[in-house]
This record gives C-alpha cells, structure tokens and sequence, in this order.
C-alpha cells in the first residue's frame, strides 16, 4: 500500500525520524491557517505547498512551490488543489490534486551550505536481506544516477537477526562526507530510519532528499513509504491510511469482490485463474494481435457470482471487443465455472462483445457441452492455441 | 528417481485440521501420498482423516518418523511454523500459506539457512512426484509420471505446462511449484539443479515471470554446468506493465533486467529453449527430447 508524503513522514517521525515539519491542508484557506500556525510552531518566514499524490516527479509537474508570504501560500495552494498534476510516473491525463501539505522552509542561510542526499531502505530479494541504499546526489531521479555515476550509490546490507548495527550507521555518515555534528545527526537518522521501517513493516522506504541544513540538523525533506500489504493485520492505525481517491477505481472495486484486478490500456479481456496463467494468457492475446486491457486472477473460487463480477469489471472498460476466459481447472471443477459462465451471462443480459472461454482440466469436456448447449453467444475451446486462434479470428 | 518427494516420504500437515489443511489432506491422501499424521497446536491427542494429531512437530516427529511437511497455517503463523519444522529436524519443508509478511520470511530463512533442511515456498502449489506422492494443491489427474521435469513460480501454469507435456506423450518426474513470492526457499537455480542432476528427468521445464533475477541465475548455472539435458523456457509476464504487482507479490518489473523480455534474452543465450507463446511449451519439450 502506498502513502502519501505526508503519512509517510508521519509514521518516520512516530519513531523518532526527524523531519520538515508540515500541516496537510484541503483548500486555500486551510493552507493559510497551516502556514500561520507553521510560523508560530518553527518560527519558518517561506513556506513550501507540495501536492499530495501517489506519483514522484511532483517538482517537474508543477506541483511543488515555493510561497514567500501568506498570500502566495493561498494563490498556491488554490492553483495546485483540484489541478490534474502530470508528472513522468503519472499517467498523461495526470492525477487529481485533492490536498496540499504546507511545510516549513529547510533551506535557510547558515554557518554552512546545506547539503542533499539520497536514502532508500528495501528488500534485496537477491539475498533475502533488507539493505539501505544511499548516494551523495540527493534530489535527483536516483536511477539515472545509478547509470551515470554508479560509484555514488552505496549499499549496506542488514543482518536480519542483529538488524543495523552501529559500525553501519557511522560508515554511512562517513561515506556521505559528514563530521563533527551533522555525522552524529546523520548516525541518529539513520538508526531511526531504519528501525521505522521494520516496526512499521514497511516494504520501501525512499528518502530524497535527505537534508543537511544550514545548521548541521539532518532531515527528511520527502517521503516514499510502501507499506507490506500482508503485514496491514499488525496495524490497523496505517490501514486507515489508504486513500482510494488514489487509486484505480475499477481496482478498487474488484478487491471489495475479493478479485486481483490491474487494469491496463488494451482491447482484449481476459479473465483466468492464477497468476502465472493470467499474465500468460496476456501475453497470448498480444501475440494473437490484440492487446490485454486487463490482468484479473478469479482466484482458487471461479463461482459464478465471482464470475459475474468479473465480467461486469472488464465489460466498463469501452475499449474492450473481446473477452477471452481461461480457466485451468484444477479442484475447481470446469463444468461448475462453466455454469457459473452461462449464469453470469444470463443475468447480465446483454454482453456487447464475443467472449470466448477456454476450460481445461478437471470435467472440460462436460463444460465444453455445457457452454455449447447453453444457445449463449460464446465461443468454447479447449487448447491453449485453440484460444489465441479464436482472439484472433474475433478482431479481424 | 525423482526429487524432493517420492512414495517413501513420510508427510506430516501443518494446520491439518483447518478447512484448507483437511480439505487438501483428503485430497493427498486420496492421491496415495504417504501421510503419516498433522500438528494442530491444542488438538494434540486427537485423530483427524485416521491419522494422529501433534502439539508440536516435534512431538510428529518423534511419534511418525515425519521427514517431510505441509504448512497450510495462516499467513500470520506461517514463518513460524517454518521455523518449527526446521527445528524439529524436518528435511522437506513445503509452503503453501501465501500473504506471509515479508518482515516475516525474512526472519524464517535466515533461521532455517544453516539447519538440514530444504523450504520450498511460500506462496506456491506444492511438489508433485506423479504416481508416487502429491504434497501440494494441484490436480494429481493431470500429471502422469514419466522422464521430465518441471520448476514452476506458478501453480495453474504448472498445470498448464504438465498437462501440455502429457498431451505430447511424455510425463512428468517431479513438478516443482517454487513459489511466486519475493522470499521463497528452493530458488529456480536450485530445482533446476535438483532435476538435471536426478538420473530419471531427461529435459527440464522452466517457468518463471518477470520480477528477480532466479530465471537468470538459474540459466547461468545451467550454461556453466555443462549440462546436456535440454531445459525449454518460458517467461510470464511480458504485457505486464513495470512497476505493477501482478497477483503474485514477487511478479513486479523493478528495473530494465527483470522484465520477461530481458529475461528471455539471458535464457537463450545460456542455451535454454526458449518458447515464446505460454501454448508452445509441451511441443518444445517433445521437439528438443526428438
């Protein structure tokens, strides 16, 4: 599950991450009363309105600014809520600013220049282990620096037993170039980074940038926090963190229906049983000469009211012209999805698009009889390839 | 021969007496798998499917001879039944459970990586040796023994893929359901080198999707072994849009190296038979063995 910045940096500070403090706002006049109360709290003059959306590149798109009064804070904050904000990992159409969150100004003159640094803690699924990555160029998109300058990037692997130990943290300072007060900060922050993201049972965090401030205090300025969906039962707080707004709206509503739905841009259905089978089937309606228009695993149970919430899911999507069903039967008797196909069919009324189901394994054969019997405009096959032929066949 | 599981395993359940554990259970059982009892904490004593139930797996252990085991315990309870099983000296650990917190698998492998023990798993179908013992959830009707063998992420491509190959005349030694998962036990290296070192397997099935780096790994293995045994290839995954989790939590194009056409690329070259259509894979297979 993703967050915004602004949980995000919530959950870092709950366990002792420092960071640039803000106030999420909804509208203009919130974000006033945001910035005055910001003033008072931290004593900050500017302030900065960041867009809170699920997408990074914020900055490019236009949807970070700086306010140096309470007027520029408003006419900000009213420009960036309700804009459709298009940055490189948004959509083209963008993402819908619904809030803002005012923060305090980090980059103030001091006795020292203020410094950038980037920091992410994972999974590395090579070993099994957590690791933190981190580089001396903060504030910029880390993988090209990864291809430009790969000798800035560096990696320390966490013991999963031991966790982070502190001989780490201090490499890690030194390694970013720090002495005197800001090393110490430095170790601190990164002793507290990375024991939030093992009690928050996080699966990504990304610190960029990570700040060194005029006065050797080390902050982070944003926050990426994924947190692992299969650990959401340990914290009921973050699970009312999710913001559906932010998230697609036919996905949203096949997980209510306990569907593994992605939609994607093509103009071929597909509905299947499995992971592994549906990406496959995917890859099959591309090489018939069609496109997918969407990933959706029914699962273990393909009955048919699963069945018929899946077809209504993919039938909204107007691109579609063909449906293509591939169910391996395994427990799951064929000739029970079939009816469960015919069912769902009949109570739809009307399907606009052919659907062509393929039904393997366990009782095929009576399924196959059972969808041919059923007078209904479907298209029954047995064979993988007999599959891919017919989708092919339907667009042309 | 076969790998991993065959008809002497002596297979306990983990979780035996829930609905999935008894459901699937029955369903070995049924298959002539050697079951030999279930641990259930707080049912201890008590008899489930004619078979006895443990406190612990230790207790099974001691009682049965239990070498092998099953874990349908929930996700919450998973990673520690893993580790249980490894500490009571159980060789063969096969994990079904899928949704186990990340946090979690990350402790069990580390706990169990210098014990005597294999994982295979999370988040998988299980390993079926046909004709012999089925530990695992798929169709036991569609797999038909014979001299190939299979490594799979995924369970219905698994199926997929044995029945395929038994359409082409052929069948199967072992199937091995790794998981998709982005901690897993057996890697794709280590059942591939499982079966191309087991007598019986004379080719070898490989399955993976985008996400990771263990098809590559296993294809470099495979190239530096020197091994004459043909493996055929196929890679999920290659419509899937980057960035995305697609069902399985492991299946998620992270870079410019994990997606399905990258890892098709390295397959090829490290002389794997790559096959491009997932409809392709039993003719392949019958093609390569000639």
């Amino acid at each position: 599950m993703n967050l915004h910045e602004y949980q995000g940096k919530e959950i870092l500070n709950s366990f002792g991450v420092e960071i640039q403090r803000g106030i999420v706002a909804q509208t203009p006049a919130e974000a006033v009363e945001a910035a005055k109360k910001l003033t008072e709290e931290t004593g900050t003059g500017w302030h900065v309105i960041k867009a809170q959306v699920h997408a990074g590149g914020r900055g490019k798109g236009g949807g970070v600014k700086l306010a140096k009064n309470l007027q520029e804070v408003e006419q900000i904050a009213g420009d960036i809520i309700g804009m459709n904000l298009i940055t490189p990992q948004t959509s083209a159409e963008g993402k819908k600013v619904h809030q803002v969150l005012v923060t305090e100004d980090v980059y103030y003159p001091g006795d020292s220049e203020p410094e950038e640094y980037y920091m992410s803690v994972l999974l590395n699924r090579a070993n099994g282990k957590n690791m933190i990555m981190y580089s001396t160029e903060g504030g910029m998109d880390i993988e090209k620096v990864a291809e430009d300058t790969p000798h800035l990037i560096f990696h320390e692997e966490i013991d999963p037993s031991l966790g982070l130990m502190g001989f780490q943290a201090r490499k890690i300072a030194f390694n970013l170039g720090l002495s005197g007060k800001a090393f110490k900060e430095m170790t601190k922050f990164v002793s507290a980074l990375y024991k939030a993201y093992t009690n928050s049972d996080s699966s990504l965090f990304e610190i960029n940038p990570v700040l060194k401030t005029s006065d050797d205090k080390i902050i982070a300025v944003d926050a990426k926090v994924t947190l692992d969906d299969n650990a959401l039962f340990r914290h009921k707080d973050y699970e009312a963190m999710r913001d559906i707004r932010e998230e697609n709206e036919a996905e949203v509503e096949a997980k209510a229906v306990g569907l593994n739905y992605v939609d994607l841009d093509g103009n071929v259905g597909c509905m299947v049983n499995g992971a592994g089978l549906a990406m496959a089937t995917m890859d099959l309606i591309k090489q018939a000469g069609g496109e997918p228009a969407n990933f959706l695993d029914v699962g273990g149970t393909a009955d048919a009211e699963r069945v018929e919430a899946a077809f209504n899911l993919i039938l909204k999507d107007p691109n579609v012209k063909a449906i293509l069903v591939n169910i391996f039967g395994g427990i799951v008797r064929c000739d029970r999805v079939a009816q469960g196909i015919v069912d769902a069919y009949k109570s739809i009324g009307t399907v606009r698009v052919p659907i062509i189901v393929r039904l393997q394994g366990t009782n095929a054969d009576i399924a196959k009889k059972l969808i041919d019997d059923s007078g209904l405009d479907v298209h029954s096959v047995i064979e993988f390839q007999e599959a891919a032929d017919k989708v092919q066949e339907v667009l042309s | 021969m076969s790998v991993l599981v065959n008809k002497d395993s002596k297979i306990i359940v983990q979780g035996f007496t829930g609905s999935e554990g008894t459901f699937h259970a029955e369903q070995m059982i049924e298959y002539g798998t050697n079951v030999v009892g279930g641990v259930t904490p707080g049912k201890g004593g008590q008899s489930h499917l004619d078979r006895p139930v443990f406190n612990t797996v230790e207790q099974a252990v001691k009682k049965t001879g239990a070498d092998t085991t099953i874990i349908f315990v929930p996700p919450a309870f998973a990673a520690d039944a893993i580790m249980e099983a490894a500490n009571a000296g159980i060789k063969v650990i096969i994990t079904i459970t899928e949704g186990i917190p990340v946090a979690d698998m990350i402790k069990a492998a580390d706990y169990i990586k210098d014990l005597d023990c294999r994982l295979v798993g999370p988040n998988c179908p299980g390993v079926i040796t046909p004709g012999e013992a089925k530990v695992g959830i798929m169709p036991g009707f569609v797999f038909k023994s014979g001299k190939v063998g299979i490594v799979s992420k995924s369970g219905t491509l698994t199926y997929e893929a044995a029945d395929q190959v038994v359409k082409q005349g052929l069948g199967i030694t072992t199937a091995i359901g790794i998981g998709g998962d982005p901690i897993i036990g057996t890697t794709t290296k280590e059942a591939v080198e499982l079966l191309i070192n087991d007598p019986a397997t004379e080719a070898v099935v490989m399955i993976g999707e985008i996400g990771g780096q263990l098809e590559a790994e296993a294809a470099q293995w495979y190239k530096e072994s020197g091994s004459k045994k043909p493996v055929v290839g196929f890679i999920a995954g290659e419509t899937a849009p980057a960035g995305r989790t697609m069902g399985h939590a492991g299946a998620i194009v992270g870079g410019s190296d994990d997606t399905a056409q990258a890892k098709k690329k390295i397959l090829a070259e490290c002389g794997i038979h790559v096959v491009n259509s997932p409809a392709e894979i039993g003719k392949k297979v019958a093609e390569v063995l000639g």
